[in-house]
């Protein structure tokens, strides 16, 4: 591999670890970054010539942490508050030792999340601010995964750190009294960043491995830190969601869960699911995280999709319904009746659903209509319904899928 | 780093008090101000007359307007305030949580801004 493929890889693996030491070590978003962007044109400057170090991880850091204290006694010139600032920043942070070891690189991997899912920052920022800042998702994908402008959701960002900065939040993880009130918020983070990766919001691939990892690698860390049974359910749900990876698309095709080759289930990842949604389950009543798990758990159970329990994965989305009423889990829980009483039950729920306006423009709910309406033998319906999801959907995958369900429809 | 706490009351709520309750909420308010000038928070503070009190001025092109009332008229008001010293918005915050207004209506938290 050429070092520059190297430097990339690095900087896939490494960038946001490297980021997360870098903004407690110069205690500043903006200047982190700066300094991360520095760290890595010298390495594309050095490595070649040098050689790859042992630690790039260590090495970034050190070179970033360099650079940014360097840029500031340049500034200190035109600002003399910055000469001091540079000071402190190089004497409180001597002992190259303590700051790079693995478990306080693992610590700022935390800090970040529960700083950039604070409290103190408005909900839509904490999560644009969590998929740029830990994940390393550009403003386009975020404002693609939100349906808003990349403008809209830059001004987010900046406004969230401008807070962060100028009311001193502080870059640590919240002590065991804060830390339950401070969880919930960064589950939703973690859960929205899995789906980003899962279902990648726009363009031709339709899962991006790495980003659901690292909010099943959240997951994990935040169940060793505070192992809560929402924590644990959300890692559980993530996981058996992960285990049908390689079966939900075939050559590029979305396979729909009745059709999945059940061989290709990741069955380790599924008893680990299954292992933890009991956990979660067995601890109080059970919150929304843990009752997805507990569907999801159904699913990887059933050998083939005919010997699906539906009985119990409605009777598990009336507890979620009770837990956390959306209209999207109406949704679901309708096409869960329309497989446990019939088509025409579950046509007659979806289209109450969708009467109601808030899911006109959401493609699933078009494309479960279709799927109830096929199966009723409305082909005329489902046409116009499927037409309308294909309308709505933006991944290709998604798009092939329907275009391939309305073919179907002619045959 | 200071910041500073605004305290927003229903008035009529402190109004229906009974006497007996608007006692024993002076002395929560008396009890936080000398926990917090034992940990050093306290910077300063003070309880303010009711808004029918308040008068608002504006000059606008040389001329001196004065009204009555507050600057804006909403469900709570600004009754008092504590200024506090903490190390970040979490420490300021906990300080805040515990001013005895916090579990009847709300306290806004801003941090000062300094010029160097």
């Amino acid at each position: 591999m050429d070092v520059r493929a190297v430097i990339d890889e690095v900087y896939r693996t490494e960038s946001r670890r490297v980021l997360a030491t870098l903004i407690r070590l110069l205690g500043d978003f903006d200047r982190a970054e700066e300094a991360l962007h520095d760290a890595f044109s010298a390495a594309i400057e050095q490595w070649p010539r040098d050689g790859v170090p042992a630690s790039p991880r260590a090495w970034l850091v050190s070179a970033g942490r360099f650079r940014a204290i360097d840029a500031l006694r340049r500034r200190a010139r035109f600002d003399a508050s910055l000469a001091a600032l540079a000071s402190e920043l190089e004497g409180q942070t001597a002992a190259p030792v303590e700051w790079i070891g693995e478990d306080t690189l693992e610590d700022d991997r935390l800090r970040l999340v529960f700083t950039c899912c604070h409290p103190a920052l408005q909900p839509d920022a904490q999560v644009a601010l969590t998929l740029r800042e830990v994940c390393g998702l550009t403003t386009e994908e975020i404002a693609r995964a939100f349906l808003t402008a990349p403008r809209t959701v830059a001004q987010r960002i900046v406004r969230a750190k401008a807070k962060i900065r100028d009311a001193r939040i502080p870059y640590q993880v919240p002590d065991r009294r804060e830390l339950p009130d401070r969880l919930d918020a960064v589950l939703r983070v973690v859960y929205l960043v899995f789906n980003e990766g899962y279902s990648a919001s726009s363009g031709a691939t339709l899962t991006r491995h790495d980003v659901s990892g690292e909010a099943i690698r959240l997951g994990r860390l935040l169940v060793d830190l505070l192992p809560e049974p929402e924590a644990i359910g959300l890692l559980a749900l993530m996981l058996l969601q992960e285990s049908r990876r390689a079966a939900r698309s075939a050559d590029g095709e979305v396979v729909l869960l009745d059709a999945q080759d059940r061989s290709r289930w990741d069955h380790s990842l599924i008893a680990e699911g299954v292992r933890l949604v009991e956990r979660a389950l067995g601890s109080g009543p059970p919150g929304p995280y843990a009752v997805q798990a507990a569907i999801a758990a159904v699913h990887a159970e059933a050998a083939t999709p005919d010997r699906t329990d539906w009985a119990q994965i409605v009777g598990l989305y009336d507890v979620l319904l009770r837990a956390d009423a959306s209209p999207v889990v109406e949704l679901n829980r309708a096409a869960a009746v329309a497989m446990r009483d019939g088509p025409a039950a579950g046509l007659a729920l979806i289209e109450g659903i969708l009467a109601r306006g808030e899911l006109q423009d959401y493609q699933f709910a078009h494309s479960a209509r279709a799927d109830c309406c096929r199966r009723l033998g409305l082909v005329d319906e489902a046409r116009a319904a499927y037409t309308r999801a294909l309308d709505l959907a933006r991944q290709e995958p998604e798009r092939r899928f329907l275009e391939r369900r309305l073919r179907e429809l002619e045959m | 780093m200071r910041y500073l706490c605004l305290i927003y009351d229903e008035e009529k709520k402190l109004a229906a008090m009974s006497k007996g309750e608007q006692d024993a909420f002076m002395g929560e308010y008396f009890a936080f101000t000398e926990d917090i000038k034992k940990s050093g928070h306290y910077v300063g503070g003070n309880a303010l007359q009711p808004v029918h009190t308040a008068t608002s001025v504006r000059l606008r092109g040389g001329k001196l307007s004065t009204t009555d009332g507050p600057f804006a008229e909403t469900k709570e008001q600004l009754g008092g305030y504590y200024l506090i010293e903490a190390k970040d918005l979490n420490d300021a915050l906990q300080v805040a949580a515990k001013i005895p207004s916090a579990k009847l209506g709300t306290v806004e938290v801003r941090p000062i801004q300094e010029f160097n």
